[in-house]
């Protein structure tokens, strides 16, 4: 009898989950809530780790392998840490980058000041590099989409660009867009070396996973505190963090396209007496040259993800515009940043796909000037648009309109946003306030309190539990780890309530994108919709979804947690949309001709087939989620967001903190990760779906 | 004179201690004990010669080695020990540069997926291995230009592989194995990817070529048909060993193993086999004016025999009488008995 028993439990996953819960709720119930004890909270053993790295960071800054460096202005050696002057060497190299492409696009004279002396400026004030004006811009963006897209993109790229400089945001769009062109070619460079690398040497490969996972599912704030601490603040300091967040993806699908290249391909090319090199550069990759591409439109729609976040060290531009709109509740004008950002990024992302996909043109027996025929038309442009001008200085006398028009110049609709939003507060006010009262007092307070009053050991044992039912021991122990790494800093309380918000927007999110993704997924044009709204919303900057919530909700967990669920709905419609797409059309056919009707389709076919795939797209909402609800400390929220956020203006101790902590909330995503990656691939593989 | 490549007891085991498993066994190879081990043998002790000018099919089932031999012999893999010769020269030993240098002078490959490069038109994939030899743009081209003329895709010179059906793509791998006119042509399973219909009109179109080229070729399927059409000599090969090397007529004649027979037995002999398998002895009743050739095969002459019921002189090249044929040997082959 009771070895039946033992093999039903050994047998039946159910069961075994069952028992868990049965475990958990007896120890969360029974473990007496009092300091001290160690079943209820763990002693901060680990508290040492952030000030450690601290120690380091200024160790490694200031007194690490000193050199004898000449300072020319007291005209004496000195002693400085030769990292320090590593970094500052970077940051004066990038600094040097970004400010020559803005300087030379807005015009000046500190571009001339690079290559004169200064006294010599100053007796030829007649030298100034003139800047590009909008109207040459918006003929070269029209021409651009053009060759790359069509008319559809041409009037994309024109219309976009001039919207930007009608309303005024000419300079701080190319601001940010000289951050950009900085800073794409940089990660690329990167990405693409580290790829191939990968690419060559499996043991590379083998150490770069782990280091990718970590720096993907940190959270972006994370990095800024150290970074201030090694290189300063300004566009460079911007430029580097962003430097850091987006070549792991330039990496991965470098490594993805060079590893979908057919062996085949690679035979010919060796038998073609290719030699290493030439394998690389002339077979490999322009064979992969697609996913390479890709990775470059990665890369810049992380780079305009990032410019509000850079912003905070230092970085100017539209990213800038919009936080400071933020911080004094200015709605309109906030709500006009954010629009130019997506509006920059929906142009870039466009064309850099339609580059990806574009196949190169064999030219056959065309003229100079019927290769290069837009080039020319483009330098002609800008010759005449800037001769025109030129001359318009004799016109108008303050102020030329044809280089830039200023902002406050500009058209504007930020009172008529200003306007709606005091409309829609005045109107809803009762409403909104009343579902806000009662979600934080009736379903998050009750929660958060739930979260906090778990005793480490019930949590422990139900992420193991989870862990060993579905990977085994190895999955087990490997979770178990990192949650105790946490367990035992002094910031566990705050790592539950980042997981109470996560676990609520994941859920919601979660449900909310199964939903959406399985009404559009029924007919191919549905999908095709949706998926391209997917495509939409995730160009839109994280930040940018916090600024209608602020608005509605105020500054409270109801607001993050709500931009959280819209960020991460997006990824679950998209693989819910690819998991039933993916679900073979036999089988459609199949369940038809045994008289299925649609709902039971979706429910006996559809949904378990696809389930696999979807449970990979909840493990995307769990990485957005987090994201989110760490840049939610922005505006106030008590997690482990605040403290790392706090972190910013704690020169002293910040970059241990801000490192632990990003660590914390990135070890939690890759739990997570760990279990439904391992889960999903068991499924597939029982499906015959791998 | 030497034969062009030259094998002697190849091995290929794929698996990490294969090499000191292989020295322990004496080069004598059970593939089961080895798969305990963890090894998985690619090819079990082949040794083989390839003349100058012959086309050798080797054929067998997936998983059968034929891939793996033909790319140890291209050195695209190492094999695990023997001795592999190309023109008398230790192709194992080579370094890196010497093997560069002889897959640009004397070898070409054609590949069952195609294999072309995507961003690069037909020309430029044709002209391929003769850039990365350094060959001047002009003269590649030009070279290219030829090559496609040769393989019938004139007017398609500047189309992308995605724009061309199978069999269009795979003349483009064909050209491009062939533009620096190697001296060895090693085929694997170039036709196995096309439709039935385009797979029989790309054999002739081989055989055409062969007849103009005369290459050494070294030729891999699992289609036994197809070995039959175009062998000069088959090898049949079954979990990496070698079961039976031969003309197609004593492959069919003579089958060395129960597996090779399975092949056999539904071949209809008198597609393959020549008049030469059955004539007898010159005899002396053999009179008249009707003569067939001893390199016949026998279903393109038997009516001309049966119509003439006599006994018919067999002659060779020359014209001259080296056997005579009774029709009833001929009814034999047909029907059977």
């Amino acid at each position: 009898m009771d070895k039946n028993y033992l093999n039903i439990i050994r047998s039946s996953k159910p069961a075994q989950f069952g028992i868990l819960l049965i475990v958990f709720l007896l120890l969360y119930n029974l473990v007496p809530h009092n300091e001290g004890n160690y079943f209820w909270r763990l002693p901060s053993l680990l508290a040492f780790i952030p000030i450690k790295l601290n120690e380091i960071i200024y160790a490694a800054l200031y007194e690490w392998f000193p050199l004898k460096v000449w300072d020319p202005i007291f005209e004496m050696y000195e002693e400085k840490a030769a990292f320090r002057e590593f970094t500052k060497s970077i940051s004066k190299g990038l600094l040097f980058l970004i400010t020559f492409v803005r300087e030379l696009l807005l015009g000046g004279d500190k571009i001339i000041d690079v290559f004169v002396s200064d006294a010599w400026l100053k007796d030829n004030d007649w030298m100034t590099w003139p800047a590009l004006p909008w109207t040459a811009a918006t003929v070269g963006a029209f021409l651009l989409g053009f060759q790359l897209g069509g008319i559809r993109l041409a009037l994309l790229g024109g219309i976009g660009s001039l919207y930007v400089s009608i309303f005024g945001n000419w300079v701080p769009s190319i601001q940010t867009l000289s951050f950009v062109l900085i800073t794409t070619p940089i990660c690329f460079v990167l990405g693409l070396s580290f790829g191939i690398w990968g690419y060559l040497d499996r043991k590379v490969e083998t150490a770069l996973q782990p280091v990718l996972n970590v720096m993907q599912t940190m959270p972006q704030f994370a990095y800024l505190v150290p970074i201030i601490a090694l290189f300063g603040l300004g566009d460079h300091a911007g430029s580097i963090a962003t430097i850091v967040i987006a070549t792991p993806p330039m990496i991965r699908n470098t490594i993805l396209g060079l590893k979908r290249i057919s062996p085949e391909v690679v035979e010919a090319g060796l038998m073609s007496g290719c030699t290493k090199t030439q394998l690389l550069f002339k077979v490999l990759i322009p064979t992969a040259r697609r996913d390479i591409l890709n990775g470059v439109n990665t890369v810049i729609m992380q780079c305009l993800a990032m410019v509000v976040i850079a912003s905070f060290v230092g970085a100017k531009g539209l990213g800038l515009n919009l936080k400071i709109a933020l911080n004094s509740l200015k709605i309109g004008k906030a709500a006009e940043a954010g629009f130019c950002i997506v509006l920059i990024a929906v142009i870039l992302d466009r064309f850099t796909k339609a580059w990806a996909n574009k196949q190169v043109d064999y030219f056959e027996n065309l003229t100079f000037f019927q290769r290069y025929k837009l080039l020319i038309i483009f330098g002609t442009s800008i010759l005449i648009f800037s001769i025109i001008a030129f001359i318009a200085n004799g016109y108008f006398d303050k102020i030329n309109y044809l280089y830039v028009i200023p902002i406050e110049k500009g058209f504007t609709f930020a009172h008529y946003i200003d306007a709606a939003v005091d409309w829609v507060w005045e109107t809803f006010f009762y409403s909104l306030n009343s579902f806000n009262k009662f979600l934080l007092t009736e379903v998050l307070g009750p929660m958060k309190k739930a979260y906090l009053g778990m005793p480490v050991v019930a949590t422990l044992t139900l992420t193991m539990g989870v862990a060993y039912i579905i990977g085994g021991i190895r999955t087990s122990l490997l979770v178990g780890g990192m949650m105790l790494f946490i367990a035992m800093s002094k910031y566990w309380d705050r790592a539950l309530i980042t997981m109470y918000m996560a676990t609520f927007a994941v859920i919601m999110a979660s449900l909310n994108g199964i939903i959406v993704g399985s009404i559009f997924a029924q007919t191919e044009r549905g999908s095709k919709i949706i998926l391209s709204v997917c495509d939409f919303f995730e160009t839109f900057p994280s930040f940018v979804y916090l600024i209608p919530v602020i608005f509605l909700f105020n500054i409270t967990d109801t607001s993050v947690l709500i931009a959280a669920i819209v960020y991460a709905t997006v990824p679950a419609t998209r693989y819910t949309v690819w998991g039933l797409n993916s679900v073979p059309l036999s089988l459609h056919e199949a369940g038809t001709m045994s008289g299925v009707s649609r709902i039971q389709r979706w429910t006996n076919i559809e949904i378990p087939l696809a389930f696999p795939t979807i449970m990979l797209g909840v493990n995307q909402t769990v990485v957005f989620t987090l994201q989110m609800v760490i840049l939610g400390a922005l505006i106030g929220t008590e997690d482990l967001g605040q403290l790392i956020f706090g972190a910013l203006s704690r020169a002293q101790d910040g970059p241990g903190v801000a490192i632990t902590l990003g660590l914390f909330v990135s070890l939690m995503a890759i739990s997570v990760d760990v279990i439904v990656r391992k889960w999903a691939e068991e499924r597939k593989k029982a499906l015959g779906l791998a | 004179m030497s034969p062009t490549i030259s094998c002697s007891s190849v091995y290929k085991i794929f698996g990490n201690n294969a090499k000191t498993l292989l020295s322990e066994s004496g080069g004598n190879v059970d593939a089961k004990k080895f798969q305990e081990a963890g090894c998985i043998v690619g090819v079990n002790n082949a040794s083989f010669d390839v003349n100058q000018g012959e086309m050798l099919v080797v054929m067998g089932l997936s998983g059968s080695g034929k891939s793996t031999l033909l790319r140890c012999i291209s050195r695209l893999t190492d094999a695990t020990s023997g001795k592999i010769l190309i023109d008398g020269e230790d192709i194992c030993l080579m370094n890196n540069k010497q093997l560069i240098e002889l897959r640009r002078e004397k070898m070409g490959m054609v590949f069952q997926n195609f294999a072309l490069l995507p961003h690069k038109t037909v020309l430029e994939n044709i002209a391929f291995p003769l850039q990365v030899k350094g060959v001047t743009t002009e003269n590649s081209i030009y070279k290219a230009l030829e090559m496609v003329e040769l393989v019938g895709l004139k007017g398609r010179e500047n189309y992308f592989p995605r724009e061309l059906s199978g069999g269009q793509q795979q003349r483009v791998g064909i050209a491009r194995s062939l533009a620096v006119e190697p001296d060895i042509w090693f085929l694997d399973e170039p036709f196995s990817a096309l439709d039935p219909l385009i797979r029989k009109e790309m054999q002739d179109e081989f055989l055409r070529l062969q007849s103009v080229l005369n290459k050494t070729i070294m030729f891999v399927t699992h289609d036994f048909d197809e070995a039959l059409r175009l062998a000069d000599r088959i090898a049949i090969m079954k979990d990496g060993i070698i079961e039976q090397l031969d003309k197609p007529d004593n492959i069919v004649l003579n089958p060395a193993t129960d597996y090779v027979r399975k092949f056999t037995e539904d071949v209809p002999r008198e597609k393959v086999l020549k008049i030469e398998s059955i004539m007898d002895a010159s005899d002396p009743h053999a009179s008249g004016e009707i003569a067939v050739k001893k390199d016949d095969i026998i279903e393109t002459v038997a009516e001309k025999i049966l119509n003439s019921k006599e006994i018919i002189k067999v002659v060779d090249d020359k014209n001259s009488v080296v056997g005579s044929i009774n029709p009833s040997k001929v009814i034999k082959v047909l029907f059977g008995g």
